[in-house]
């Protein structure tokens, strides 16, 4: 049929040499773990960094020997500089937005799932697949390589606002070379994204088996779909941005950099250029990117409620509507991620209707997983918890957000703790928890074993408890008016009655990151010394239960399922079982 | 889980004694979490932050009351089968136009102060004063008693020679400018400022007088208020610019009109 | 637990060299492992897509540099209008003119002779293009007019830079499918890989008609 040099479907035999099948694999599933363990290893990064984010907040100029060894330059005598601060700042940032909440929830599970859902062998295009992989890997290499240069890593922070990032070494340490890195890894990332992103869509589209209507695609592939939609239309519009930037620095061109600047008494030679030029063009990207981060865990969380609450999911299409509305939104809202930024205060109320229409699909969700709650029989599973706890922290990062999506009470919140508080519970620690809610469930399909439950629910008690105990407190820091992204809190008197709350943070912070070991632990130990798995272990309905743990070659051994029922058929009435799989024609027994 | 909940609780406990995080937040909540107000929209503002804080406050509260009692109610038991339902429509429609209702009500009260403070036209009368940042320091320029600013040359920026914005010294105009580092104005009277920037884009920001607004290179940005309270308050930088962005500080005084009469006096005289 | 359906019955092997048959022609034929659950056209019909999708993500690019553009244009006082060398008149004919000979290409399909003769025109005519843009940039630099002259230059370079990567990797593709015609010694190519190929070459005119009204008029 196809050609082998474009994708590798006519071959069906795995590959036998150790590259083709472990590192340059075309198998939609090696690359989903490749894309999860180098999340996994971007995780631990921006997660370390963190803690030395935190520990320079409530204890600037300790001296950690470590720090020295390895950036002599950042940490002189082991002490961080404000500069290292802001590039471990940036670095966090970027590694998580980027390498983390956009690649393993999509790239990772995405990849390795989506085309068994929905009954397909592989993705429309393998070797495109592996591009993306590898174009990921590149962007992560050479944003890593960004810490190792003169100047370290750049300190704009993951918005990279022009001039600051514009201007070159004059406007601060790390704006050199650094900042050049940056925007190259971002810009192959843009690429990779966008290679995957097609490449979900035309699955989804064309490679559903027979049966497999639209209406009856599990929710988390819906998930992925919309989600890859916003990929394709929000990527291109970033490298745009990042190719224009790049050519403000190298090129001499000013389409960002404004006429008459003078920097540390120094006049740049640039005229006419607009800083908010490119706050509209990051934010047009920016903010789908956050519904890229969240939207997989939402998918997730609907099959994990529905999975172990024995009950289909309530509003299936409700949940469908409300996904493509919150993507169809997300194009429109930008705006309201500058109503301090100087641009016209017209368009902010513009912006902040709009933002409020984009909160009532939020809200459908949330009652529609209450619903399928309602008169279940809820298993607490560890998926479950994770599950429950993704809700339970979508709520409060959501109306958290109707506090920043109000230019007026914005004034006093912008750019304070409250703003930390709010992004880091809705798209950073509830897309984490889709993430994990996903890996307790998937695991064993994944990797043929289980992991320990007991340990999960450990897991799930420190995260749950540490993540509420890191956050809260920062909504009172933003409400007493502590500005975001200062490298130390000794420079004001007002921020000096606050530095109890920093230190509860902060200790909250390393108990939390400590307990995921639990996790680390829990994932390694049960990769080789786990449970063997069933084929389905949790009593679920869709296609991926259907197949050997972990699944052969071509996932279905040459026989494409036929399907005959929605996704979340629990608990149907005069059916013998209270699960009943996708593949059953509904003339059963009934 | 037990386990998890049990040891958090008790390291909870632990650091909130030792931080003394208590009292912290007790005394945070007596200033309601926000320190007093000192400008007339500041006050609108507050207002706006606790109408929402009370209805997010409802739902955020029932939801996550709901989340909790459905996952403890209809926990797994022997005999326990789940309801074979799909959902309603009727309960979808429902749901939607009650939170549509809701949030825009509540969101389209706060727009009134927003136009205020940036669209409506500042008072004839009101004082205007140039702010211009720079990494990392406040630049505060008065017109002086001819009332009109000076022109400024980039070229002529010279911080060392005491000369940071660049005042041109052929421009009569600019005779009088009144450059200083930190800023005075009188209680009670409409304040117009001009915000611009030499370099990066910064924030100025004043916490107690509700104001925060990005000063952009290249462009010069009106902010209208009116201090209603005197104090001394301090200025900070709300926008990542650089790495001493932690330490750009100045400060605001609100004066009585004869106190901000005799401030100007004496920085006239230097 | 797992009930695997029956496999239907596979679908008929593909006719070698019929229309609807994918890249390759000289190829297998069918495809046992797609036999039971996907209607058969359906493996080619994802090359539309993914192509579909590819240029929606470039129009996108493509969208954001136009919308920079007008919002640079219209902040600025320091915008000058940048000539433009009256070689693109020329170039703009030369790739409509490819869009013409490609499509010749894909009607002779079958007919060897004729289709080498209207690919290889169409190529050619892509690879003029080419050195048309480069010619044109070289006259803007021989008058003085350069990357970082005025913003006007600035997109100038920047919007005919960007479409002409995206048309080498055009004429790259059109390369890349002689080659194999070559490789393979068989009759012509299937109509899916033309087809896709036709797409994208189509859009690469059309965008260039696109950015150069936008430069004439818009400057």
């Amino acid at each position: 049929m196809a050609d082998a040099a474009l994708t590798s479907h006519a071959v069906h035999e795995a590959p036998t040499g150790f590259i083709r099948k472990w590192i340059f694999s075309t198998d939609h599933k090696v690359i989903g773990i490749q894309y999860f363990f180098l999340a996994l290893f971007s995780v631990l990064l921006g997660m370390i960094l963190s803690i030395f984010i935190r520990f320079n907040l409530v204890w600037p100029g300790t001296e950690i020997p470590l720090l020295e060894t390895f950036f002599p330059v950042g940490a002189p005598g082991g002490v961080m500089t404000p500069e290292f601060y802001l590039s471990f700042l940036t670095m966090h940032g970027t590694l998580m937005v980027f390498f983390v909440l956009t690649t393993a929830p999509q790239g990772g599970f995405g990849n390795y799932f989506l085309p068994i859902q929905i009954g397909a062998d592989d993705m429309a295009f393998p070797n495109l697949n592996m591009l993306s992989f590898w174009f990921t890997f590149v962007a992560l290499v050479v944003l890593l390589a960004a810490f190792f240069v003169t100047g370290g890593a750049p300190i704009s922070g993951w918005t990279a606002y022009p001039p600051l990032s514009a201007l070159g070494e004059i406007a601060g340490p790390g704006l050199g070379t650094g900042q050049t890195l940056w925007i190259v890894s971002i810009a192959i990332f843009c690429v990779a994204a966008l290679l995957g992103a097609l490449n979900f869509i035309t699955t989804t589209i064309d490679m559903r088996t027979e049966g497999m209507t639209l209406m009856r695609m599990p929710l988390t592939v819906w998930s992925w779909f919309v989600t890859a939609i916003l990929g394709l239309l929000a990527f291109g519009v970033l490298l745009a941005a990042g190719i224009l930037l790049l050519m403000d620095r190298s090129a001499g061109t000013s389409f960002f950099i404004p006429g008459g600047l003078v920097v540390s008494d120094q006049i740049i030679d640039h005229k006419g250029g607009s800083p908010l030029l490119w706050q509209h063009l990051f934010w047009f990207f920016g903010h789908p990117e956050v519904y890229i981060a969240i939207l997989p865990g939402m998918g997730v969380t609907s099959q994990l409620l529905s999975t172990f609450s024995r009950k289909p999911i309530f509003g299936y299409r409700a949940m469908v509507y409300a996904l493509f509305g919150i993507g169809i939104l997300g194009f429109m809202v930008w705006g309201h991620h500058m109503f301090m930024s100087g641009m016209s205060p017209y368009t902010a109320i513009f912006f902040s209707l709009l933002t409020t229409v984009i909160a009532v699909p939020s809200a459908i969700k949330t009652f529609n997983w209450l619903g399928t709650l309602w008169r279940g029989n809820v298993r607490l599973t560890t998926p479950m918890l994770f599950a429950v706890g993704f809700v339970s922290l979508f709520v409060t990062g959501g109306v958290s957000g109707l506090f920043l999506n109000q230019p007026s009470t914005d004034i006093y919140l912008h750019d304070t703790y409250f703003v930390v508080a709010h992004f880091h519970i809705i798209m950073g620690v509830a897309a984490i928890f889709g993430i994990f809610g996903g890996t307790y469930y998937w695991f064993s399909k994944m990797f043929g074993r289980q992991m320990s439950e007991f340990w999960g629910k450990v897991h799930f008690g420190f995260t749950f408890v540490g993540v509420y105990a890191i956050f809260t407190p920062m909504h009172f820091l933003g409400m007493a008016g502590n500005p975001r992204r200062y490298a130390e809190l000794t420079g004001f008197d007002f921020l000096e009655p606050l530095a109890s709350i920093h230190l509860f943070i902060t200790i909250a912070a390393f108990i939390t990151i400590a307990s995921q070991l639990i996790f680390l632990i829990n994932f390694f130990w049960s990769l080789f010394k786990g449970k063997k798995a069933e084929i389905n272990p949790w009593q679920a309905t869709t296609l991926e239960w259907e197949i050997p743990s972990p699944p052969p070659h071509d996932n279905f051994a040459g026989k494409l399922p036929v399907v005959y029922r929605g996704a979340y058929e629990y608990s149907v009435p005069g059916e013998p079982l209270d699960y009943s799989m996708q593949t059953a024609p509904k003339t059963a027994e009934s | 889980m037990l386990l998890a909940i049990t040891i958090w609780i008790f390291t909870l406990i632990t650091v909130i004694l030792f931080t003394d995080l208590v009292p912290e937040m007790l005394e945070l909540a007596s200033g309601q979490w926000f320190p007093e107000t000192a400008s007339v929209h500041g006050a609108i503002v507050d207002a706006q932050f606790f109408n929402t804080l009370m209805v997010t406050g409802v739902v955020f509260i029932l939801a996550q009351v709901a989340l909790g009692y459905l996952v403890f109610r209809y926990r797994e038991r022997p005999g326990q089968t789940a309801y074979y339902y799909h959902g309603s429509n009727k309960m979808e429609w429902a749901w939607t136009a009650a939170t549509t209702v809701l949030f825009f009500v509540m969101v389209s009260m706060g727009y009134g102060v927003w136009l205020d403070v940036y669209v409506h036209a500042a008072p004839e009368d009101a004082i205007q004063i140039e702010v211009t940042a720079q990494q990392f320091a406040w630049n505060i320029r008065y017109p002086g008693p001819d009332g009109q600013f000076g022109i400024v040359r980039p070229e002529l920026i010279d911080d060392a020679a005491g000369n940071p914005l660049g005042l041109d010294p052929q421009d009569p105009t600019g005779e009088d400018d009144l450059v200083v580092p930190t800023m005075a104005i009188p209680v009670n009277r409409p304040i117009e400022l001009i915000l611009r920037s030499k370099d990066v884009t910064h924030n100025f920001s004043v916490r107690e007088l509700r104001l925060k607004q990005d000063t952009v290179p290249g462009m010069m940005i009106p902010l209208r208020f009116t201090a209603t309270k005197t104090g001394k308050y301090e200025i900070a930088c709300s926008e990542l610019c650089g790495m001493g962005h932690h330490r750009m500080r100045s400060f605001l005084d609100v004066l009585s009109d004869q106190g901000y009469a005799d401030w100007l006096e004496d920085q006239s005289e230097f | 637990m797992a009930t695997i359906a029956p496999s239907l019955p596979k679908p008929k092997a593909q006719s070698p060299g019929g229309s609807g048959d994918g890249f390759d022609q000289g190829g297998s034929g069918g495809d046992g492992g797609h036999g039971a659950g996907r209607p058969k056209s359906l493996p080619d019909r994802r090359y539309y897509t993914g192509m579909m999708l590819g240029l929606a993500a470039i129009l996108m690019l493509f969208a954001a540099f136009t919308s920079a553009y007008v919002v640079r244009k219209g902040l600025s006082d320091d915008w000058q209008a940048t000539a433009v060398p009256g070689i693109l008149w020329l170039n703009s004919m030369v790739l409509l003119a490819s869009s013409f000979t490609l499509e010749k290409a894909r009607r002779w399909r079958q007919v060897q002779a004729r289709f080498q003769g209207w690919w290889w025109a169409t190529t050619g005519l892509g690879m003029i293009f080419l050195i048309g843009q480069i010619l044109a940039w070289q006259e803007l630099v021989a008058g003085g007019v350069y990357l970082n002259t005025n913003p006007s230059s600035s997109f100038f370079y920047l919007l005919t830079g960007t479409h002409a990567v995206h048309l080498l990797g055009g004429v790259m593709a059109l390369l890349y499918l002689s080659w194999r015609v070559w490789r393979r010694n068989s009759g012509g190519l299937g109509a899916t890989a033309l087809g896709v190929t036709a797409l994208y070459w189509h859009f690469m005119d059309g965008l260039w008609i696109y950015l150069f009204l936008l430069l004439l008029i818009g400057r």
